[in-house]
């Protein structure tokens, strides 16, 4: 059956709108898995409408092509750990940005042949190659960073911005090149180039710094394709990169915000690394020391509480403690206490991470709210437990000018009566920075693995109070 | 109106409603979100199989284009299934 542009040009229509509506689910949870069918709708009716149009007219390829991908593709979702989803986004951005430059070489070459390249088309096909490059290899490196392979410090020379500058401007000189003299080795290092930029402009970005890259690799997916859409005249493709692109944009932003830091100072990097001066009050602090406590000790306020709020952090996604934190909660609202937990926008390696793996643990969602909810409630807790976070925590970034993390929105636990910190050893967090609530009166930390801390709570708990 | 200026308005309007239906996402499902809209970035198979479909095409744009079908399709398929698999994990407290 074959289909004219026309119905192909609706079915496309309705694919976009699926596309929204999909997005549009997102809005709450209950609505959000039937948002995802329209999602798998809309791209079945977009493959369906361009497999019947009139300019495919080969399907071996295609036949194995999704194939192979669709079983990888299946295999790697069913298989991946929620603590490993940022890894897998980081690979997948990988591969629509790697399509992109594939599509863009592929159609320059068709094109070749059938005649019809413009100056128009040439510069559409540049820029799809040029960022689809950089989304290709920048999320290579920022896989590599997440999956351990590549240190998550920052790698820093000097040098480093009029390298990437210079790199930028000859990315661009040779696609004009390109677009003037059709030269296909003008093509050949423009891409090339783009490859190496695309690796030196996040490599320099530290690990704590992870939300807003996987954000901002979305984003540049997102512009891929769009690009990809300019050079094939094809709205569909065009609409899909612009919600995406914005999507990637928009997160990028609120992960920005809750760090306090511009867009600008990210993408240029090197945050992580640096060792502040050591502030004035931080040192004042520190000399009254730290107060350890037990397991029991914890338990004892938390069992008569009226309110018990649990900040978990990325520690927590490392230790696996989510499964044991469940088992507390239940136990504490059995015995009538008020649990709630409390999520600030960059715990974890990406934006919502620790939300999955809560969620993956079976705890209703309801239970979770995010910082601005919760953070007026502090000030009625008895006691609010950290498992796992840190710098989200630090009150510095409320009271210290000097402090690096300055100005940072946090999560107000300090307010609690009674905080109880779970926490391996003294190090300080992913900033490099102390963190000055583990020095005020009413806070004390249990060392040791979040989980094994947390089955230690359940287990006093269950063994019977007082 | 040329069809690159036609294009370029799509991609404008389009623009406006990521912004507004994205700023409607709740924090809490952020990471479906990014799942989900790689997922639809791999759309970008309709070029894929624009490119190696082509009855045109030759043996090297054929090659390009099935390699890009592939890592397209791992998109489209991981991605979904997995946004599937995290929003099935979100539950509200069952009732006793």
């Amino acid at each position: 059956m074959e289909i004219t542009a026309n119905t192909q040009a609706l079915a496309y229509l309705l694919a976009a709108v699926l596309f929204i509506l999909g997005l549009k689910g997102l809005t709450h949870p209950a609505s959000a898995r039937r948002g995802n069918l329209f999602g798998m709708l809309g791209m079945l009716i977009a493959i369906g409408a361009t497999l019947a149009g009139k300019e495919v007219d080969s399907y071996g390829f295609i036949v194995a092509g999704v194939a192979i991908g669709g079983v990888i593709g299946a295999v790697l979702a069913a298989r991946v750990q929620m603590t490993a989803m940022p890894q897998l986004v980081a690979a997948l951005h990988s591969f629509v940005g790697l399509a992109a430059v594939l599509v863009a070489l592929g159609t320059y070459l068709n094109r070749v042949e059938s005649g019809g390249l413009t100056p128009v088309l040439m510069g559409e096909l540049s820029a799809g190659i040029v960022i689809g490059a950089i989304t290709f290899s920048g999320s290579v490196i920022a896989f590599g960073k997440l999956q351990g392979i590549l240190s998550g410090a920052p790698v820093v020379f000097s040098g480093q911005h009029l390298l990437n500058a210079l790199l930028g401007l000859v990315t661009v000189g040779l696609a004009v090149w390109f677009g003037v003299n059709q030269s296909l080795w003008a093509l050949v290092v423009m891409t090339a180039l783009a490859f190496v930029l695309g690796f030196t402009l996040i490599i320099p970005i530290g690990g704590a710094d992870m939300p807003v890259i996987i954000s901002m690799l979305n984003s540049y997916s997102g512009w891929a394709a769009a690009a990809t859409g300019f050079t094939l005249g094809n709205n569909l493709l065009i609409i899909v990169g612009a919600l995406v692109g914005f999507s990637g944009a928009i997160l990028s932003y609120i992960m920005c915000r809750a760090m306090n830091r511009s867009i600008l100072h990210v993408v240029f990097g090197g945050f992580g690394g640096e060792e502040g001066e050591a502030p004035s009050a931080m040192a004042a602090a520190a000399q009254k020391g730290v107060k350890a406590a037990s397991v029991e000790d914890a338990i004892y306020w938390m069992e008569d509480a009226d309110k018990v709020i649990i900040v978990p952090g990325y520690g927590m996604a490392v230790a696996q403690a989510q499964h044991a934190l469940k088992e507390l909660m239940e136990l504490l609202e059995e015995k009538g206490v008020e649990v709630k937990f409390a999520i600030h926008p960059v715990a974890g390696r990406m934006p919502g991470h620790m939300n999955v793996l809560l969620a993956e643990a079976d705890i209703p969602y309801d239970h979770v709210f995010e910082m601005d909810e919760i953070n007026p409630e502090f000030a009625t807790a008895d006691v609010a437990l950290v498992v796992g976070a840190n710098d989200v925590t630090n009150p510095a970034a409320k009271s210290d000018p000097s402090s690096p993390i300055y100005g940072m929105p946090i999560l107000e636990v300090g307010k609690a009566r009674h905080v109880y910190v779970i926490k391996r050893s003294m190090r300080p967090g992913y900033s490099g920075v102390e963190n000055l609530l583990y020095y005020q009166d009413n806070c004390s930390l249990i060392f040791g693995d979040a989980k094994e801390v947390c089955e230690g709570l359940v287990t006093a708990l269950k063994g019977g109070g007082h | 109106m040329p069809d690159t200026l036609v294009a370029l308005y799509v991609f404008v309007l389009a623009c406006f409603v990521g912004y507004f239906v994205v700023w409607g996402v709740t924090p809490a499902l952020h990471t479906p979100l990014v799942a989900l809209t790689n997922a639809i970035s791999g759309i970008v198979i309709v070029g894929a199989l624009l490119v190696t479909g082509a009855g045109s095409a030759g043996a090297t744009a054929k090659a390009l284009g099935f390699i890009a079908v592939l890592l397209a399709s791992i998109n489209v398929f991981g991605g979904f299934l997995v946004t599937n698999r995290m929003l099935a994990m979100f539950k509200k407290k069952e009732k006793k």
